[in-house]
């Protein structure tokens, strides 16, 4: 009787996750298996049209690519703040804490238009490069992949910063006096063993930000207009615009496994390289 | 196997009027330590004390306010902590847990551009030196503390440091495991040679491991002597109530005559001492007494106090006294236990005949 009592607590979560996640997968799986917008006639028409089109293949790696690039852009940004962080006084901390959350606190649709209002033509970057007389012409930021990748590394930057800063203020700060003791430089202490050390945290913040970045409909749409087609903007199109669902289905199930295959690519590389968490 | 490894010069190690302040506080205040070479030296104080601030700031982690460490004579203070050449064991061993045993001991070496073969060569011989031979390719985590504690040795000894540094390096082992651990330390720093300084808090390690100890209190030195000297002359009360146990009895100097002075204890007994330098007739003192140097008898006299028995706890080979005087002192007394009679009577404490009380001014 105790033992039933047990797992029956997980019911209600079970019972959530079954119909308002594992239902509707499953619908969405078999809406893509018709071959007409009236979902009426069973078939793989919409697959073969989608996986027959050189087009898909390119919105297929641009909305890969783009994830990528906000992975390296979060990391090389991310990496060296969370390292101040490690090294500032709990005041600081504090203060930076508050600074690498507010983001979160602000939404999607509000970050990305204050980005519009940075990039624009008249925007305060080109309006600076301007007046130092670096550039002659407004450079073209926004509706670029650049611009885009740009404002997702800020937008997505809490995503990486929070595991990797978890996963770093739990290393025993004894190992960088143990390195430095022995000899070992600042850049070796951080190659050898700061970095190997916070493995699980970056790889959770790549995850995170690459799952995240690449289903980003609002920023990809507002900062990359309808001139940069990734996948969640074809869906949109397909179910909202032009209604056809089963097209859409077919595309956002394209989009969860290429994410999907990345995101397990890298939790797998990331395990055989960083399998030790302290302690 | 001990062979192996070759005593280099031992380096003395001075420490000259050093101070280090966090904020407005003072952790280490005006600390001077000569240290002579190939000596193991204890810092030894309850938590807070700034033993372990002291070892840092040697070891470079820490920057003094004011005063100086020099290694032979040379001031080390503007080096950073990798310029040293000090090998430091930490309290929690602090093993590069993502590095195999081999890895660890061969990071010092690899850090100081040292390659192939030569790196192989002495991490082989470190290891065997701290007997670890067998174990070069485990990760930090599958071995004991024992043997982690003999990693981070083999990787502070492999850089063939000047001066080694053991901050509480025996207080997460077991018992049984501390006093072996301790016996290798020894032998292992007596045959390199080699300058130790240890941080501890137990007084018994102190005793056990070091030549000389440095008593430690609020940032300051109290007393730094040899491990005898401190236990059988304490310089201070703190250092008196810190060492082993004692029994503090209140008293006034009743008379003083060719260097000897005669002390009325309040629990109504007379004692002649060596008199302590600057206190007159009439001072109020404290005479502290190792419960050792205590002895109970049914004889009354002048130098015997009335008591009033209490617990006796036999403790080993051991029979532990507890007794309250006259004037409601508390006192333990400890003696062997073949030696007590089943004498109920013995309602008088008197010292010992090889008994070496202290005299302390007291503050009324």
């Amino acid at each position: 009787m105790r033992k039933l009592a047990e797992w029956q607590l997980a019911l209600p979560l079970a019972l959530a996750f079954a119909s308002i996640f594992l239902a509707p997968l499953l619908m969405l799986v078999g809406v893509s298996f018709f071959n007409d917008d009236k979902i009426s006639q069973p078939g793989f028409g919409q697959w073969a049209k989608f996986l027959g089109d050189p087009f898909s293949y390119k919105v297929i790696a641009d909305t890969m690519l783009l994830g990528l690039k906000t992975v390296c852009a979060t990391i090389v940004i991310g990496y060296p703040l969370a390292l101040i962080y490690l090294d500032a006084s709990p005041r600081l901390q504090k203060v930076l804490i508050f600074i690498i959350v507010m983001p979160l606190l602000l939404s999607v649709v509000v970050r990305t238009f204050a980005w519009i209002v940075v990039l624009g033509r008249e925007g305060v970057v080109n309006t600076l490069l301007m007046q130092l007389g670096i550039i002659s012409e407004p450079l073209r930021l926004l509706q670029t992949e650049l611009g885009l990748v740009i404002s997702l590394t800020q937008i997505e930057m809490p995503l990486m910063l929070l595991p990797l800063i978890s996963v770093m203020s739990r290393l025993d700060p004894n190992l960088r006096d143990a390195s430095s003791a022995l000899g070992a430089s600042r850049w070796r202490t951080l190659f050898k063993v700061i970095v190997p050390l916070s493995m699980p945290g970056l790889v959770a913040g790549c995850l995170l930000v690459f799952a995240s970045s690449t289903t980003a409909f609002i920023s990809q749409t507002v900062i990359g207009g309808v001139r940069l087609i990734y996948l969640p903007l074809l869906i949109w199109q397909q179910s909202l615009v032009v209604f056809n669902w089963p097209f859409a289905a077919v595309v956002s199930l394209t989009l969860l496994v290429s994410v999907l295959t990345v995101v397990s690519a890298l939790s797998y590389l990331g395990r055989r390289s960083g399998g030790y968490v302290h302690g | 196997m001990q062979q192996a490894v070759k005593a280099n010069a031992a380096r003395t190690l001075d420490v000259e009027d050093l101070s280090v302040r966090y904020g407005t506080s003072t952790a280490v205040d005006g600390v001077t330590l000569a240290i002579e070479p190939g000596e193991v030296v204890a810092l030894l104080g309850p938590s807070g004390c700034g033993k372990t601030t002291l070892l840092r700031v040697i070891a470079g982690f820490v920057r003094q306010a004011t005063g100086r460490v020099r290694v032979d004579g040379a001031t080390i203070d503007h080096l950073p902590p990798n310029q040293r050449n000090i090998g430091i064991v930490f309290q929690n061993y602090a093993l590069f847990p993502h590095m195999t045993v081999a890895e660890n001991v061969a990071y010092g070496l690899r850090a100081r551009g040292l390659k192939g073969p030569e790196v192989e060569a002495r991490v082989t011989r470190f290891l065997e030196t701290v007997q670890l031979g067998g174990f070069k390719d485990r990760l930090p985590r599958q071995l004991s503390g024992g043997q982690q504690q003999r990693v981070a040795l083999a990787r502070a000894l492999a850089i063939e440091p000047s001066i080694l540094l053991l901050d509480e390096p025996f207080a997460a082992l077991d018992r049984n495991l501390r006093l072996d651990m301790q016996i290798e330390i020894k032998r292992l720093q007596r045959t390199l040679g080699l300058t130790t300084i240890l941080v501890t808090h137990d007084q018994d390690e102190a005793m056990s491991v070091a030549d000389r100890i440095a008593v430690m209190n609020k940032g300051k030195v109290e007393q730094f002597g040899t491990p005898v000297a401190i236990y059988d002359e304490p310089q201070t009360l703190f250092v008196n109530g810190f060492i082993g146990t004692t029994n503090l009895m209140n008293g006034r100097i009743a008379s003083l005559q060719n260097g000897s002075a005669t002390v009325a204890l309040e629990a109504g007994a007379t004692i002649d001492l060596t008199a302590p330098a600057g206190l007159g007739i009439g001072a109020p003192v404290l005479m502290s007494v190792r419960p050792e140097q205590l002895t109970l008898s049914s004889v009354p006299g002048p130098d015997a106090w009335k008591i009033e028995p209490g617990l006796a706890l036999p403790i080993g080979a051991q029979l532990v006294h507890e007794a309250r005087a006259t004037d409601g002192t508390f006192l333990k007394i400890i003696e062997p236990r073949r030696a007590v009679a089943a004498d109920a009577a013995r309602t008088y404490c008197t010292l010992a005949a090889d008994a070496r009380p202290m005299l302390f001014p007291r503050s009324t």
